[in-house]
């Protein structure tokens, strides 16, 4: 007997949040209601044939030492150019060290990576800001800090993590190496549609509990596939509560559940915000981008494809505890044992994750011991995330033999920082204050994890190595970071006093 | 990249889920500022580990990579995708794939098979128990089969992504025969959007 299996879309599971459909869907007309995706979509197709991918236009590029490379070498060999270098820009981050910025880069490999992209930006006449620079930075720091990142647009970048933009109301996604180089030569980007997702949060947060919370909660919700083939948007009255801080710590993480980017309504927030920041329209021009902006926003009656919702109110603070970050539970709970897993994958990825994460279940979280913690990243860098672990650190001290790395965002995160005296109570308490970068988010700089140490990071990913081999990574807020390395062990700051 | 048409021969079982990329080419790999020799930094943290699957010797020469669900998942480094194929994969099966790693992979013509967690458990255990199991992928039927277990199941691959794998051709090209669209959607863009210089 031969089996014919119709493909996976038909076959689904029951109440999956996931559909690997990879047909191009059929765009909403003119006169029906369109979620705040499917708007800024529309604005942008340059192109558009049936059973093809649309074309669409990309407003802002951005571009760092990692994943360019091949991509300028590209353009080169093919004879083309950088079509629209006034749409891009660039930085380098994730090489950089965080110390002794005034000499060479140590490391030759990481050094001619920074080398080849300051060489490559000058022979294409694109603004790059180098180590040192007030304006370098994690590049998901820089856009939104020079007001770049506006509402409405189409960003994207050779990163994952570009999702962040989608804090303003952008579509900002990452794309590969290949992808790059499409966008350097012609200013767009082929991209079959997307299914649509909302992400309600209802209700309003407990006092103590943060955006990184919300976020780490949604992946407890969805898993780190439940939104796969879409793009999400956060919508609900503790979304709308955040400070345009908190919603890119939010939409930083939309990649870790899948979707290929998150997005949240432009309102008073956002323009506040963007209003006299450098490249922010001025004059007239602001006049009419706000008048633009507040166009953008989901419809009423319009239909999403998956729709998760959350009661706020229940949101404490959170913390991973296995390999990847939909494995994560509230501070106040015990390491989960396998056998609450009823999905046989699931309960397989939970004992390899203890096993690699050196953790018993049934211990509660807080008694776990820390030897780093880690706070920044594009998720955690900005001076919001700096003021919440300066306030936890404040005349307290670092637990003994407790190694701590404070890393701000951007050479401009650290002026304001030290304008506010925040580095002098960070070093007072015992941290060590460094110089801007991706640092021990993804450890390609010499700040690493040794095998078996472990970190409270206030980055994004806590995968098998990411911060160092054989590190161990649990994700948590920066003020849980801070109280943490204040007590040695997984702590909120209500648990010092 | 070059034209594709059929991917046959063994497989490799690599069964675990949520293999993110971080796995498949570690960070330190990233440094490099070439497009090849990617191959040997592929799974490099597990490769050290003689028990790992891919230095059983009966697993040598295989070109399918058969992962769990969720491969993929992670960072948007391209690199992922070269490693595998410069190691010598032609194709990668899984139940789910994370999104940019196979958006990647149209771009590099490496075959991403998505199939039902059924079929994969079945290929999975097949392939563990029967090193020389032989699959064929057939990019222009979108189907895998594997003839002594009696499978035949189709997979999803968009028009216009196989087209490209059955012809080599490159994205940069065919969006540049619309480069009139272009100039015209670019000389309409409200001028309040920024520039960077
Ligand atoms: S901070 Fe981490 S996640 Fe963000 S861009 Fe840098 S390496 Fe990527």
């Amino acid at each position: 007997m031969r089996m014919f299996i119709s493909p996976v879309k038909h076959n689904a599971p029951p109440g999956s949040l996931h559909d690997v459909s990879s047909e191009p869907k059929t765009p909403p007309s003119g006169s029906e209601p369109k979620t705040l995706s499917q708007k800024v979509w529309e604005e942008h197709v340059v192109h558009r044939e049936d059973g093809q991918p649309d074309l669409l236009y990309v407003d802002l590029h951005l571009v760092h030492e990692v994943t360019s490379p091949q991509a300028f070498d590209g353009i080169r060999q093919s004879g083309r150019s950088v079509r629209r270098p006034d749409l891009t820009i660039s930085t380098e981050d994730h090489n950089v060290p965080t110390e002794d910025i005034d000499k060479p880069i140590a490391d030759e490999i990481s050094a001619k990576q920074v080398d080849t992209l300051r060489a490559n930006t000058e022979e294409f006449g694109i603004t790059h800001y180098p180590m040192g620079d007030k304006n370098q930075g994690i590049v998901h720091v820089i856009g939104p800090e020079q007001g770049l990142t506006q509402p409405g647009m189409t960003i994207v970048c050779g990163d994952s993590h570009t999702s962040t933009h989608g804090a303003f109301g952008a579509l900002a996604f990452g794309i590969g190496t290949s992808e790059v180089e499409h966008v350097l030569a012609t200013q767009t980007l082929l991209q079959p549609a997307q299914e649509t997702m909302s992400i309600t949060v209802n209700g309003e947060l407990p006092e103590g509990s943060t955006a990184k919370d919300v976020v780490l909660a949604i992946l407890g919700e969805c898993g780190t596939g439940g939104g796969i083939g879409a793009i999400a948007e956060f919508r609900g009255p503790v979304i709308e509560a955040l400070s345009m801080e908190g919603r890119m710590t939010v939409c930083n993480m939309s990649i870790e559940f899948g979707a290929k980017a998150g997005m949240i309504a432009p309102d008073e927030t956002t323009f506040a915000y963007l209003e006299g920041l450098p490249n922010a329209p001025k004059g007239a021009d602001w006049d009419a981008a706000v008048a633009h902006w507040r166009t953008l926003r989901t419809d009423e009656g319009a239909k999403f494809d998956r729709e998760v919702v959350l009661d706020g109110s229940k949101i404490t603070p959170h913390v991973t505890w296995g390999t990847n970050p939909g494995q994560v539970i509230s501070l106040a709970d015990n390491v989960p044992s396998p056998d609450m897993f009823d999905d046989p994958v699931a309960r397989d990825a939970a004992n390899r994750a203890l096993e690699y994460m050196g953790l018993t279940a049934g211990t509660p979280m807080r008694e776990v011991p820390v030897d780093t913690v880690f706070i920044g990243s594009c998720t955690n860098s900005r001076i919001e995330d700096l003021r919440a672990a300066a306030a936890v650190a404040k005349g307290r001290t670092v637990k003994d033999g407790m190694r701590t790395l404070v890393v701000p965002g951007s050479g401009l995160v650290k002026e304001q920082a030290e304008a506010e005296g925040l580095d002098k109570i960070f070093i007072d308490a015992g941290f060590d204050w460094r110089e801007p970068g991706c640092s021990m988010c993804l450890a390609m700089n010499p700040d690493k994890l040794k095998e078996g140490e472990r970190s409270a990071s206030t980055s994004n990913r806590n995968f098998e190595g990411r911060q160092g081999r054989g590190g161990r990574t649990h994700l948590v807020s920066p003020a849980v970071a801070a109280a943490t390395a204040i007590a040695g062990t997984f702590a909120t700051p209500e648990d010092l006093r | 990249m070059d034209p594709v048409h059929i991917v046959q021969g063994t497989a490799v079982p690599l069964d675990r889920s949520d293999v993110d990329t971080d796995q498949i080419i570690p960070s330190d790999w990233l440094k490099r500022v070439e497009r090849t020799g990617f191959d040997k930094g592929l799974f490099a943290e597990w490769r050290d580990d003689p028990t790992f699957v891919m230095n059983q010797d009966e697993y040598l020469g295989a070109n399918v990579l058969l992962g769990g669900p969720n491969f993929g998942t992670g960072s948007s480094r391209e690199h992922a995708v070269w490693a595998i194929q410069q190691y010598g994969f032609a194709a990668v099966v899984s139940s789910r794939f994370g999104p940019i790693f196979r958006n990647n992979c149209t771009k590099n013509g490496l075959v991403a098979v998505e199939v039902t967690p059924e079929i994969s458990d079945q290929l999975m255990a097949a392939v563990q128990a029967d090193p020389t199991l032989e699959l064929t992928i057939d990019v222009e039927r979108r189907t895998l089969e594997v003839p002594a277990l009696d499978i035949e199941v189709s997979f999803e691959l968009s028009d216009a992504v196989q087209h490209r794998f059955l012809n080599g051709l490159d994205d940069i090209g065919l969006t540049l025969q619309n480069q009139a669209s272009i100039d015209s959607f670019e000389s309409a863009r409200p001028a309040f959007k920024p520039i960077t210089r």
